[in-house]
C-alpha cells in the first residue's frame, strides 16, 4: 500500500510539469498581455519596457518558464497586473470555490445516489421512468440556462434567496448554486447507481444474504450498494477536479467570487501568472483526487489489494 | 453513506455561524442622510494609484477620494476650481498655480503645493511605472525622468517648482492655453506623504482628500466608502456612503437591482435594454456621455494611403446606415455620429452637429458609386477587426457590415473579424500588421475638443493607431494649442477636424451614452459626462 501511493505520487511529477508547461505555452500564445493594459492607446514605449521587464516578459519563453517554477517551489506564485500577489488571490478564492464543490459533491451523493438506489431497484416501474426522463431533460439542459433560470425563479420572483451570492459566500447563500453546479454530474451519479445496483442486485451474493434472512435495508446497504459503489466513487472523485475548475458558469452568474471568476478574468487579461498559478493547484487537486479515488476502491472491495 | 451524512451535517453548521456573523453586517439597510447606496462595480484592472489609473472602474474610486485643481462639473462638464484658487498664465507656457487654504487629506496632513509637485514627479518618472505618465508630457523635463529608453536622468520635473506653501509655478515645454483644463483629470491628483512612506498599506486602503474615505477594501470582490465628515468642499456627500460590489457579469447585477439587493447598475447590459423601462418603472437614465466609436484605417498599408482610398472611405462612411442600427441593437443608447467630438463638449466647447455633412448620411447609390470612383475596396474585400470579449462588438460590426453590403450589392464585400481578448486586440493594432479597418472607441479624459483630436490623429499622436498623417491637420492643431483665446481656439480646432473630414481619417459611426439603472431607495441619480454617476448628490430614502 506504502509503496504503491510513492508510485503514484512519483507519477505525478512528469504530469504535473507536463501540465504546467502546457498551461503556459498556451497563455503565451495568445499574444502580448502588456499591450491590453493601456487602454484604447498604444503604452508608451518607456513605460511598455519597465512593465515588461517587471513582469519577466522580457525573456525568451523557456527561461520565463523555468524562472516561474524556481518561484512556485518557493512558494511565490508571482503578481497579477493589478498587483495583488497571486498566492493572496488564491486565498480569497479557493475556500470559495472549496464550499461550492463541497455542497455541489454533497448534493450528488445524497440525491444521486438515493435516486439511484430507488430506480435501481424499481427498474421498468414509473419512478424508474420517470427520474431517467427527467436525469435525461437535466443532461440536455446546459447549466446556464439552469443556472439563470433558477436564478430568476427563486431569486427574483419568489424572492427566496439573493440573486447573486455575497463577497464572504457562506454556505448557506451556496446552496442554489450548488445544486445547478451539481445538476449535470447528478444526474450521470443517478444512472450509474441506478445500472450497476440493478446489475448487481441479480448477483449470487445478494440473493444468498437474502436467503440468509438479513433485513431488507441491510442487504441493500452492507452488500448490494457496497459492491455498486465502484464506478460512482470513481465518477465522484474525478467530479472534484471538474466542478472545481469547471465551475466558471455557475460562478458568473451568481457571481462567486472564486476560482472560477479569478480564471476568467485572468484568461481575458492575459495574465500568464494567475492562469498558471491556478491551473496547477488545479491539477494538484485533480491528481491527488484520482489518488484518493484509486486507494478507496481496496475501502469498498477488499478483492483489491495494492503492492 | 455515513460520511455524507456527517459532511451535511457539518456543512449546515458552519453555514449557521457564518450567517449569523456575515450577514449582519451586509443587511443594515438604513436610509436617510446617513443611508449607504450599494453600487455595481468591476474589479480595477491596475492599483489604485491615481497616475496609474486609466480605466472607468478605478476611475469611479478616485473620483470619490480625491479632488484635484480643477474638478469637471458632472452636468456641463466645464472644468471649475477645485483646490486651485487661481490658475495664472501671461503667455500660455509659464503658470502659477495657487492652491485654496483649509484642504486636508483625511489622515489629517495638509494639501500644500508640495502634495501636487510631489505626486506629478512621482507620476511621471519612468521608475514608478505609471501608465497616465504621458499626461506630463508637456511639462518641461519630461523628456529627462521619462527618457524613451534608458534611465531617467532627473529625479524631478524641471518644469515644477515649490514657491510657497500654496503656490507653484509650471513651465511647459509647449504653449499649451487650456492646459489647465486637463487639471480635472485624476493623474493629477494630489498624494500625501503616506502614498510615498507607507505604499503597500496606502495600496491596501487608499487616502485621499475627496468626499469619501475608504472604510474597507476587500480587493477583487468590495470597497466600502463612507462619507468623510471633516471634508471641506461644497460638494459633500448626501449620503452616508456608497458600497462598491463587484460584479464579473453585469447581467448578474441587474439581476440584483431588479430584485432589491443593489441600489445602482452603471453598466445596464445591452440584452436588457429592451426591458428596461418596465422592469425598474423609469428608473432608468440614459444621457451623452463623452464617448465616440469609429472605425479607424491602417494607413501604414499602402493602398489605404492614396487619395483615391479617401474616397473609398467616404463611400463607406455612406453606406453605414447609423440610424437604423442605433435604434435596433443599441435601443438609442447611442446616437448617430455627425462629427468626431462629442455633444457632451457642448457648442461652446467645440462640438459642432452635422460638421460630417453628407458623408454621414445613408445614401446606399452613393456610397456605391464613390467606392467605385475610388477603385473599389483596397484588397477586394473590407474586414473590420474588433474584440469579441466585451462590449457586444460582433453584433454592430455584423450590423455595419450588413449594411455595407447591402449598399454595394454583394453579400462578401464586408465580414467581421473578431478577436479574442482585448489584449490581443491591441497587440495586432500595436503591431501594424492590420489591412483593413478596425474598431476604435474613445472615451475622453477631459472634456476638451483638443482631447478629441490631438491623441487620435495627430502625427504619431499615442492613440493614432492607424497612423494617419497630415501636415495641415498638425500645423492646425499646433496653431490651436497657441491660441490664448479658447473661442477662436476652438474655431481652429474645428478646421481642423475639417481636414479629418476631407480625407476620411476615420469613420465616426456613433456617440455612446451613459446608462444606469436604480432602485427605488434612491434618488438623485445622474451620470457625469464620463459616464460615472454622481455619487455624493445620491440621496437614500
Amino acid at each position: 500500500m506504502g509503496r504503491y501511493v510513492i508510485r503514484r505520487l512519483l507519477q505525478m511529477i512528469p504530469v504535473f510539469i507536463g501540465a504546467t508547461l502546457l498551461i503556459f505555452l498556451m497563455v503565451n500564445v495568445m499574444g502580448d498581455p502588456i499591450a491590453g493594459l493601456c487602454g484604447e492607446r498604444q503604452c508608451d514605449p518607456a513605460t511598455e519596457a519597465r512593465l515588461r521587464q517587471e513582469f519577466g516578459l522580457d525573456q525568451p519563453v523557456w527561461q520565463q518558464y523555468l524562472t516561474y517554477m524556481g518561484h512556485v517551489f518557493s512558494g511565490d506564485f508571482g503578481t497579477a497586473f493589478n498587483g495583488q500577489k497571486v498566492i493572496d488571490l488564491m486565498a480569497s478564492a479557493f475556500p470559495v470555490t472549496i464550499r461550492l464543490t463541497i455542497v455541489a459533491i454533497v448534493f450528488e451523493i445524497i440525491i444521486g445516489i438515493i435516486f439511484g438506489v430507488i430506480t435501481g431497484l424499481r427498474r421498468g416501474r414509473p419512478v424508474d421512468t420517470s427520474v431517467l426522463l427527467l436525469t435525461l431533460v437535466v443532461i440536455a439542459v446546459p447549466t446556464f440556462v439552469t443556472g439563470l433560470l433558477a436564478q430568476l425563479v427563486f431569486g427574483v420572483n419568489w424572492q427566496l434567496i439573493r440573486p447573486s451570492v455575497s463577497p464572504a459566500a457562506p454556505f448557506d447563500e451556496l446552496i442554489l448554486p450548488g445544486l445547478v453546479l451539481a445538476s449535470v454530474s447528478l444526474a450521470y451519479v443517478t444512472r450509474l447507481t441506478r445500472t450497476s445496483i440493478a446489475e448487481n442486485a441479480r448477483s449470487d451474493y445478494v440473493r444468498t444474504a437474502v436467503a440468509k434472512g438479513l433485513p431488507r435495508h441491510r442487504v441493500i446497504t452492507r452488500h448490494l450498494l457496497r459492491n455498486s459503489l465502484i464506478p460512482v466513487v470513481t465518477f465522484i472523485g474525478t467530479d472534484i477536479g471538474a466542478l472545481m475548475g469547471g465551475a466558471i458558469v455557475t460562478e458568473r452568474i451568481f457571481n462567486i467570487h472564486g476560482v472560477g471568476f479569478q480564471l476568467y478574468q485572468g484568461i481575458l487579461r492575459q495574465n500568464t501568472q494567475t492562469v498558471v498559478g491556478f491551473v496547477t493547484v488545479l491539477v494538484i487537486v485533480f491528481l491527488v483526487a484520482n489518488l484518493l479515488v484509486d486507494l478507496l476502491y481496496a475501502v469498498l472491495d477488499p478483492r483489491i489489494r495494492y503492492a | 453513506m455515513r460520511g455524507a451524512a456527517h459532511a451535511g451535517r457539518v456543512a449546515c453548521a458552519v453555514a449557521v455561524v457564518l450567517a449569523a456573523s456575515g450577514c449582519g453586517g451586509a443587511s443594515d439597510v438604513i436610509g436617510g442622510p446617513n443611508g449607504v447606496v450599494r453600487s455595481s462595480w468591476g474589479d480595477p484592472q491596475n492599483p489604485l494609484e491615481p497616475a496609474n489609473t486609466n480605466e472607468v472602474q478605478g476611475g469611479k474610486v478616485l473620483d470619490m477620494v480625491f479632488r484635484g485643481l480643477k474638478r469637471y462639473n458632472p452636468k456641463t462638464g466645464k472644468a471649475e476650481n477645485a483646490l486651485a484658487e487661481k490658475i495664472d498664465t501671461a503667455d500660455s507656457t509659464h503658470f502659477t498655480v495657487t492652491v485654496k487654504d483649509g484642504w486636508t487629506f483625511s489622515d489629517g496632513e495638509k494639501v500644500t503645493a508640495k502634495s501636487f509637485v510631489d505626486a506629478w514627479n512621482y507620476g511621471a518618472n519612468v521608475d514608478n511605472n505609471q501608465k497616465n505618465a504621458y499626461f506630463f508630457q508637456y511639462i518641461d523635463g519630461y523628456d529627462k525622468v521619462h527618457p524613451e529608453s534608458g534611465q531617467p536622468t532627473a529625479r524631478a520635473l524641471s518644469g515644477l517648482k515649490v514657491t510657497g506653501p500654496r503656490t507653484f509655478t509650471v513651465t511647459l515645454s509647449q504653449r499649451f492655453s487650456t492646459w489647465p483644463d486637463t487639471l480635472g483629470y485624476a493623474a493629477f491628483a494630489p498624494l500625501p506623504r503616506a502614498f510615498y512612506d507607507h505604499h503597500a498599506d496606502w495600496l491596501a486602503k487608499p487616502v485621499g482628500n475627496g468626499p469619501y474615505t475608504v472604510e474597507n477594501y476587500t480587493k477583487g470582490s468590495q470597497m466600502s466608502l463612507r462619507t468623510w465628515k471633516g471634508y471641506p468642499g461644497a460638494d459633500r456627500p448626501r449620503n452616508g456612503g456608497v458600497d462598491l460590489v463587484v460584479y464579473t457579469d453585469n447581467n448578474t447585477a441587474y439581476t440584483d437591482l431588479v430584485a432589491g439587493n443593489l441600489d445602482l447598475v452603471d453598466d445596464v447590459p445591452a440584452s436588457q435594454l429592451k426591458n428596461v423601462r418596465s422592469d425598474l418603472s423609469g428608473r432608468y437614465i440614459n444621457s451623452p456621455a463623452g464617448i465616440i466609436q469609429t472605425l479607424a484605417f491602417p494607413y501604414y498599408d499602402k493602398e489605404w494611403n492614396t487619395p483615391d482610398a479617401a474616397k473609398v472611405r467616404t463611400g463607406l462612411s455612406m453606406a453605414i446606415n447609423r440610424k437604423q442600427i442605433t435604434d435596433t441593437i443599441f435601443r438609442k443608447t447611442r446616437t448617430p455620429a455627425t462629427d468626431w467630438t462629442s455633444p457632451v463638449l457642448g457648442a461652446d466647447g467645440g462640438y459642432l452637429a452635422g460638421l460630417c455633412g453628407r458623408a454621414c448620411d445613408y445614401d446606399a447609390a452613393a456610397a456605391k458609386q464613390l467606392i467605385q470612383r475610388g477603385g473599389g475596396i483596397p484588397h477586394g474585400r473590407l474586414t473590420i477587426t474588433y474584440n469579441a470579449d466585451t462590449g457586444s462588438h460582433k453584433e454592430w460590426v455584423d450590423a455595419v457590415c450588413n449594411s455595407i453590403n447591402n449598399a454595394l450589392g454583394n453579400d462578401k464585400a464586408c465580414v467581421g473579424g473578431p478577436v479574442g481578448t482585448f489584449a490581443d486586440f491591441r497587440n495586432r493594432i500595436g503591431q501594424r500588421k492590420l489591412t483593413g479597418p478596425f474598431r476604435a472607441g474613445w472615451q475622453m479624459d477631459y472634456p476638451l475638443i483638443q482631447n478629441f483630436l490631438q491623441p487620435l490623429y495627430y502625427t504619431n499622436a499615442s492613440s493614432n493607431d492607424g497612423k494617419w498623417s497630415d501636415p495641415r491637420f498638425d500645423r492646425l492643431i499646433n496653431e490651436a494649442n497657441a491660441d490664448p483665446d479658447t473661442k477662436s481656439a476652438i474655431r481652429t480646432f474645428q478646421r481642423a477636424e475639417g481636414v479629418v473630414r476631407d480625407r476620411m481619417a476615420a469613420i465616426p459611426l456613433w456617440y455612446q451614452n451613459g446608462s444606469a439603472g436604480y432602485s427605488d431607495r434612491v434618488s438623485h441619480v445622474a451620470l457625469n459626462p464620463f459616464s460615472v454617476p454622481v455619487y455624493n448628490e445620491i440621496r437614500v430614502s
